[in-house]
């Protein structure tokens, strides 16, 4: 399927999404938001892709929110709902990419602001270039985190760091990303893609049925009592246990090889 | 028992009923009703069978009514077929039917699995009643049934505005009883099933008229209702052969008796 502000491509197992308008840093106008949106779901049904890697064209990761197609809007003398525009265009994208059940990795190449810093928090893994960064633009227009910021930073930073990163609106650059926990590697620009590709490959190769449920799993862990967490787990080790994938696992422990997943 | 919409296996001593018109979401169209009531009471007859799981499939449990064959019908054709009185039949089913809700529960499908004594839901069951939406309303005891289970002021919101409540959301409000993963809901509902089936039939069943006569009854009348069916009880072998069980500390054999 042709997008005209994304790219796809598929490679060994792998699927790598490419928000691409690099002349605005790939910031999310409505088409970009249309046709990520449609990629997602097409990834999420194709049995093929077991990995899938998001990441930006050029300089940034993306700029989040088209500011130029809001001020089209805003010019019409009407004042459209904010809350509207995300329920409709945002929400679908972080929810998918959520609950897609298999490993979702973020390639921060560059800049992540606003919603773009949302969509990268919304990934499984962050890997970023040491001369990428995340900001909370938001506040510097005006308005409060959406699209999930804050509820992804409240979680992986507490309240504190979460508000000092939402009030300042500074860039907070990829190593100090990386020691405060949320990316998980910072690498030299030129190491991006090793870094970035080794770990898709190896979720690519692995038990994408397992990997799926873990992250259903890790998704559902905040909300429960540790006895209803606990519950949970066991109901979805009976499904895991259960795919020929452990079966396999199992099979090659004992013949002392490395198994082979087949994502079923 | 040929059925064109059904899925019917029976293993005692548990009966399993899927609704089977998939390129339709399991629309509810009257063959398929009358050929469920009809399965229904077959099963209440048969002595081998103690508990039936109702289910659909994966994607849908129902979408509901067969808007086709409604859009086209009179008030004359409604009052002639006479649909209402298969629901009342259904009503009466006397052994346990536990639900196994995937997918859409939707309009009548909604209204069918507020018909279930126990409900198990996958995580992808969606709960609604959207007939509003196409200018009617719930006509199979959804403004009665889905008010007793969730409230007055939640129930007229999805009655008014048609909105769905996801599975967790009708756990939380109490609509079912327990929500899994999508491939574990049915086996679970079985194991219920199985564990219900293992008990007194005559009990379970008096039990299940006495929960049920508490929707039509004062306190008052429904106590007595209850110590009338309580008293039965003791008349049955099943009774007597489950004290007895239990003080010689071991599982009871009970013969429906």
């Amino acid at each position: 399927m042709g997008y005209e502000t994304i790219l796809v491509e598929k490679r060994n197992k792998i699927e790598r999404i490419t928000l691409n308008r690099p002349s605005a840093l790939n910031a999310v106008n409505d088409k970009m938001g249309e046709e990520f949106y449609a990629a997602l779901k097409e990834a999420e049904k194709d049995q093929g892709s077991r990995c899938l890697i998001i990441t930006g064209a050029g300089r940034a990761f993306s700029a989040g929110e088209d500011v130029a197609g809001l001020k089209e809007r805003y010019g019409e003398g009407t004042h459209p709902s904010l809350g509207d525009h995300l329920r409709k265009k945002y929400h679908p994208i972080i929810l998918r990419i959520r609950n897609m059940e298999k490993p979702v990795v973020a390639r921060i190449n560059g800049i992540a602001a606003g919603s773009g810093a949302s969509i990268a928090l919304a990934c499984d893994i962050r890997i970023a270039s040491e001369e990428a960064g995340l900001k909370q633009a938001f506040i510097g227009v005006g308005l409060v985190p959406d699209s999930g910021s804050s509820y992804f930073l409240t979680r992986t930073l507490g309240p504190g760091r979460a508000l000092e990163l939402i009030m300042t609106g500074r860039t907070l650059g990829a190593k100090e990303a990386e020691t405060l926990g949320l990316v998980n590697m910072a690498v030299p620009a030129t190491e991006l893609d090793k870094a970035v590709d080794d770990v898709a490959e190896r979720l690519a190769n692995g038990p994408t049925k397992a990997l799926g449920l873990s992250k259903r799993i890790v998704n559902r862990a905040p909300h429960l009592e540790l006895s209803e967490a606990l519950e949970y787990e066991a109901q979805n080790q009976d499904i895991a246990g259960r795919t020929e994938d452990h079966l396999e696992a199992v099979k090659a422990f004992l013949e002392k090889r490395q198994p082979k997943f087949s994502g079923h | 028992m040929p059925f064109s919409h059904l899925l019917v296996e029976t293993e005692p001593p548990i009966a399993i009923i899927r609704l089977n018109r998939p390129k339709v979401l399991n629309a509810l169209n009257f063959e398929l009703l009358r050929e469920l009531v009809e399965a229904l009471e077959t099963f209440d007859k048969d002595d081998r069978i103690r508990a039936t799981v109702l289910t659909g499939n994966d994607d849908a449990f129902s979408a509901g009514a067969d808007i086709k064959e409604l859009s086209e019908a009179t008030p004359v054709d409604l009052i002639q077929r006479n649909q209402f009185a298969l629901w009342d039949r259904l009503k009466k089913t006397a052994k346990p039917i536990i639900g196994a809700i995937s997918g859409h529960a939707l309009g009548g499908g909604c209204e069918l699995a507020m018909n279930c004594d126990i409900i198990i839901a996958s995580e992808t069951a969606r709960f609604g009643q959207p007939e509003i939406n196409i200018g009617i309303m719930p006509g199979a005891g959804g403004t009665q049934r889905l008010t007793r289970a969730i409230g007055k002021f939640r129930a007229m919101e999805m009655i008014l505005t048609g909105q769905y409540m996801t599975a967790r959301e009708a756990e939380k409000h109490g609509l079912v009883n327990k929500v899994l993963p999508v491939e574990a809901y049915f086996e679970e509902a079985k194991k219920l099933a199985m564990q219900i089936a293992q008990r007194a039939p005559v009990a379970t069943r008096l039990a299940k008229e006495a929960v049920l006569k508490s929707f039509d009854t004062p306190l008052e009348e429904g106590l007595q209702f209850e110590r009338r069916n309580f008293y039965l009880l003791f008349s049955t072998e099943d009774m007597k052969e489950g004290m007895k069980a239990f003080t010689e500390k071991r599982p009871a054999q009970f013969k429906g008796r």
